[in-house]
């Protein structure tokens, strides 16, 4: 018998197939590696476990989470996962292929990405699309490195302090370590301190500009004449943007972005505790060759039938080593599938409606907590799209609030801090919902 | 006057300007172009660095500068038909750089020697 | 897999006024509209407009174009194409975490953070490591981590000149690209004719601008590289630290530990050796291991256990700061935690010395038609450089696209970079000998077929739903959106 329904190997076989190779032994095919380096004891691992022992073990462990309604965003946010999305990602066809390689039998993974690429230009604006990228943050990231390596000498980067902490961290690290200056533009009553920027523009050689649209609380800030500014110091003006809501805001190719970047987690992926997700980022052609990460490109067969190929491949790292405009070997494939089916279910429509839900929603429980006298909107007279930052009254706190919520089964939002929480709502929680947590507010007993 | 870097570049010298451009082996060897990444006019380079890169289907090569000086022309034509690098390399020359240092050239390499840099990578 | 081309964009099915959602009637009084012009799209983004039942046609017809490790044999070298369970997919699809945001307080996803806790244990203990982080996204960002572990502590020590990262000449694009990317410089070893690092080489590059040696192990022609305690000894002697990619460490399941070894960090791809599906391109995920010591190291946030025995996240100083949103592709890991405990122990130690046994059988019964520049034993993947006759002028390339005639997926093809022919080959231990047998037939066949008829080889493919693309007109003029084919057509 095999040893494990993994390996089809009976006994037989490794007799006759360790003859074929001249060898007596499994051990014997090991004779190069030194004794001193072999394994002294077996693993410490578990013993194996059946099917329906994993399902038990795995149930256990998700009884230890709580499932909460998810006022919570901070650029993760939760929306609903069509089931035709579950569906279509575990055809197996999609889900156990590698790389598209092979475009001869990957033209279902090669269609995919090049809808997924033109979907993601039509809600940018842009020009074009990579085939997708880590996260929102490492994206974010990238587009720094993009700026830094298209200016040549320059490796000045500004970045706004109203981009989300998280995203901004990740960027701080690319930089320390690709030895890149980033200097934070200060924030100025919730949004990006523009007669700041100008002044540091001012000090010459910067070869980017990152924004956040909208901001880390939720905030539309205006971009109208920045990409001039940048552009007339030779800067790239790179807007992190959330993808879902770019299906009701001007675009950021309107606004004269040259690359625009972030999380696609907005686009139905389940929140699965940070991951996966996706990280998108577009350019327009003037900067194409110098975009990082997988293109697919449309082209044809020798027969003159149109296919899809990975193209722009000269600037990766298989062939450019350390030359490469970036690392990275891959792409989030699944998940911008994903994207691609999402996006061909709601349409231009369905994202508008998703839009207007978490707004209508978001002022329903604004208007709520404002009668509590308790929680306000801190920054009313700004627009803002499905999340907003929400001061607690003294002596009311921040924590007392989020353990309030917490005790009846809502992740009341994200503390920003000690009485400051940013709150967002989806299409996922009802008006029953946001009732519910403005009365929890109400009865928080001082 | 011609001159070589054994990176495979050529500096035609007429007065104090260099026209540089990738050699007849080079283009041979890359294979088809398709792409060009030049830098801009009244940029400044530098002798033995990188001043853009050149990329067929399957590889991509920096563009190392054979003198130092200032860009004062790029090779438009080449934007958008990059395979003119093909059909004719030292006439579809890439920049031309004013040079800040024409005794930089007593460290280029002849035709005569490196037609034998060609040689040996041949083998 | 289908033999035709499904040809259709979505975008060719759209047709105004249809649509595929299903969204909650709209109770609220406050409306998106009210937000100003200045923020406001003029113009509704171009998307396709389809129902439903179009929608899951048009994806299940294209997904019929595409070739995956369910479909058949993927004998891709360095890639470890093997069987992805289906169980894994299906633990990793529970509601229980579908809608868990990261965010959340540490003491209401504690499930979550056990299967962070257990995996990182797991791994340790088969790397021979002191602790994982699973936070890199994939094999280069752990490489990228895994090196900036490295910077940290040689910046911790006021060791602030070592600059360069030895990688030796057989490697990877991706660790010169990794290393460039942490802001190293690099220093190719070169290696023997056996594939092997050129210890002598390598001590003459050594010096104290060394940061560390970035290898892999068995390397990437498949050959165990048996001085890797004098290589060790030396980097370590110069003050470098020793790097493992673990884009093979399949064979080394149940046979040795990166730890014992003498390395000091490493990366472990899940979507390799732990039986993840590469979902054609990713999601993946690159864990980085590190040896006692460099734990303060790792990035932030980080899992830990408490002192009354719950799970926290924290962020520390001495962290070479944050490299993704939050702790990484968590539903990978539900599938690798499940992947080791549905082996057990025991099996996860057979999975080496099997997929080694696949490795060998293959070699040995193609080495008389392709020419094997380094004699086995090989571990997991070997490399052949081409055809024994050379005299027909079919190339690996042409050997690589007729095995997609019979069926299967072509090996990885010219590299490695030491030989000019490179077909390496990778057969996992998930593929019965009788799947191997059909694969020695079919390159059998294909050899002999180079002698009696190269140009059927040499035209090859001639089975498969699309035939060979121009790849050069699609890096002369990029066509990447549907938008641009639109505007090919107006013009």
């Amino acid at each position: 018998m095999s040893a494990h329904r993994y390996f089809p190997h009976t006994p037989e076989d490794v007799t006759d197939m360790l003859a074929a190779c001249g060898a007596s032994s499994l051990d014997d095919l090991y004779s190069d590696v030194p004794a001193e380096l072999r394994l002294r004891k077996p693993y410490e691992l578990p013993e194996e476990m059946s099917e329906s022992q994993l399902r038990d073990y795995f149930d256990k462990l998700g009884s230890l989470n709580r499932r909460m309604v998810c006022f919570a965003g901070a650029g993760y946010y939760d929306h609903y996962t069509p089931a035709v999305v579950d569906a279509i990602l575990s055809r197996s066809e999609f889900l156990t292929a590698y790389t598209p390689y092979q475009p001869e039998i990957s033209q279902g993974t090669l269609q995919y990405i090049f809808e997924y690429q033109s979907m993601m230009c039509a809600l940018t604006g842009m020009e074009i699309s990579n085939a997708s990228m880590y996260d929102g943050a490492t994206a974010t990231a990238e587009a720094m490195i993009m700026a830094v390596n298209s200016a040549r000498k320059k490796r000045r980067i500004l970045i706004s302090a109203t981009v989300n902490p998280a995203v901004a961290e990740v960027v701080s690290t690319y930089a320390r370590y690709h030895d890149v200056t980033l200097e934070v533009i200060p924030e100025h009553e919730g949004v990006t301190d523009r007669a700041e920027f100008e002044a540091m523009m001012g000090a010459g050689d910067v070869a980017g500009v990152i924004v956040a649209y909208p901001n880390y609380y939720g905030i539309v800030e205006s971009y109208d004449g920045w990409a001039d500014i940048c552009h007339a110091a030779k800067a790239l003006f790179i807007m992190n943007c959330q993808a879902s809501t770019l299906g009701v805001l001007r675009t950021p190719a309107s606004l004269g972005a040259d690359i625009v970047c972030g999380d696609a987690q907005s686009l139905g992926m389940p929140l699965n505790y940070g991951g996966p997700y996706l990280g998108y980022m577009c350019t327009t052609k003037a900067l194409m060759r110098k975009l990082p990460g997988r293109v697919v490109g449309a082209t044809t067969d020798r027969n003159g039938q149109r296919v899809f190929v990975l193209t722009l491949q000269a600037r990766e790292q298989h062939i450019r080593r350390e030359k490469a405009t970036s690392n990275i070997c891959s792409n989030q494939g699944l998940m911008a599938l994903h994207t691609a089916v999402y996006l061909s279910l709601m349409g231009a429509e369905g994202l508008r409606k998703i839009n207007d839900l978490g707004y209508g929603g978001l002022r329903y429980l604004a208007d709520g907590l404002a009668a509590t006298g308790r929680m306000r909107l801190k920054y009313p007279e700004r627009p803002f799209v499905n999340e907003a930052l929400f001061r607690v009254a003294d002596p009311l706190t921040a924590d007392m609030v989020l353990e309030a919520t917490a005790a009846q089964g809502i992740l009341g939002g994200v503390k920003v801090d000690e009485c400051e929480i940013l709150i967002a709502v989806t299409e996922m929680q009802s008006k029953e919902d946001i009732d519910r947590y403005v009365s929890i507010v109400k009865n928080i007993k001082l | 006057m011609l001159y070589y870097l054994p990176t495979h570049e050529y500096a035609r010298i007429e007065g104090n300007i260099a026209t540089i451009g990738i050699s007849e082996f080079a283009a041979h060897q890359l294979g088809n172009v398709v792409y060009v990444d030049m830098p801009e006019e009244d940029d400044e380079v530098t002798k033995g660095e990188d001043f853009g890169a050149i990329e067929s289907v399957k590889a991509a090569s920096d563009l190392f500068s054979p003198v130092s000086g200032t860009v004062v022309e790029v090779n438009e034509a080449l934007v958008d038909n990059p395979r003119l690098v093909n059909e004719d390399p030292m006439n579809n020359w890439i920049i031309k750089v004013e040079m800040s240092d024409p005794s930089e050239l007593e460290e280029l390499l002849s035709p005569e020697a490196y037609e034998k840099v060609c040689e040996a990578e041949k083998h | 897999m289908n033999r035709r081309l499904y040809d259709k964009l979505i975008f060719e099915h759209s047709r105004s006024g249809r649509h595929g959602y299903s969204l909650p009637a709209n109770r609220f009084d406050r409306h998106i509209d009210e937000l100003p012009e200045s923020c406001s799209r003029k113009d509704a983004p171009a998307l396709p407009e389809v129902d439903e039942p179009t929608v899951v046609r048009h994806y299940t017809n294209s997904s019929t174009n595409n070739f995956g490790v369910d479909t058949g044999f993927y004998p891709l070298g360095s890639c470890t194409m093997k069987y992805n369970p289906k169980i894994n997919d299906a633990l990793a699809a529970s509601p229980s975490i579908a809608r868990l945001h990261p965010l959340q307080p540490a003491d209401s996803v504690q499930g979550a953070l056990s299967v962070y806790w257990e995996l990182q244990k797991a791994l340790s203990e088969i790397g021979g490591m002191a602790e994982f982080t699973l936070n890199p996204f994939a094999g280069a960002h752990g490489e990228l981590t895994g090196l900036l572990v490295i910077k940290a502590y040689h910046l911790s020590r006021q060791d602030a000149g070592r600059n360069v990262v030895l990688v030796p000449d057989s490697a990877h694009g991706t660790n010169p690209a990794s290393a460039a990317v942490a802001g190293f410089k690099v220093v190719e070893v070169k290696s023997l004719p056996d594939g092997t690092v050129d210890v002598e080489d390598l001590r003459g590059k050594l010096n104290d601008s060394v940061a560390a040696m970035m290898m892999t192990n068995p390397n990437t022609v498949g050959m165990f590289e048996k001085n890797i305690p004098e290589i060790a000894r030396i980097v370590h002697e110069a003050g470098g630290l020793m790097y493992y990619d673990g884009a093979n460490l399949n064979p080394m399941l149940g046979i040795a530990r990166p730890g014992d070894m003498g390395f000091d960090v490493m990366h472990i791809n899940l979507h390799k050796t732990f039986s993840t599906p590469h979902g054609g391109g990713g999601p993946g995920a690159g864990p980085v291991g590190v040896r006692k010591g460099l734990e303060p190291f790792l990035p932030n946030p980080r899992v830990v256990k408490n002192a009354d025995g719950t799970l926290g996240v924290v962020c520390e100083d001495t962290s070479l700061g944050r490299i993704s949103g939050w702790l990484g592709n968590f539903t990978i890991y539900v599938r690798a935690l499940a992947y080791i405990l549905g082996l057990g122990g025991v099996n996860v130690a057979k999975v080496g010395p099997l997929a080694t046994l696949n490795a060998n059988y293959v070699l040995n019964r193609l080495k008389d038609v392709y020419e094997l520049p380094i004699p086995g034993p090989c571990k997991h993947e070997f490399v052949f450089d081409g055809l024994k006759d050379k005299s027909t002028g079919v190339t690996t390339l042409n050997v690589a696209k007729r095995l997609l005639d019979f069926g299967f997926h072509a090996p990885t093809i010219y590299f490695p970079l030491l030989f000019h022919e490179s077909l390496m080959i990778e057969p996992t231990e998930t593929e019965s000998r009788e799947t191997l047998d059909s694969f020695i037939d079919a390159m059998r066949k294909i050899a002999a077929e180079a002698i009696s008829d190269p140009e059927t080889v040499k035209e090859a493919p001639h089975d498969t739903p699309v035939s060979h693309p121009d790849d050069t007109e699609a890096a002369l003029h990029p066509v990447t959106s549907w938008q641009d084919l639109c505007a090919a057509q107006n013009s």
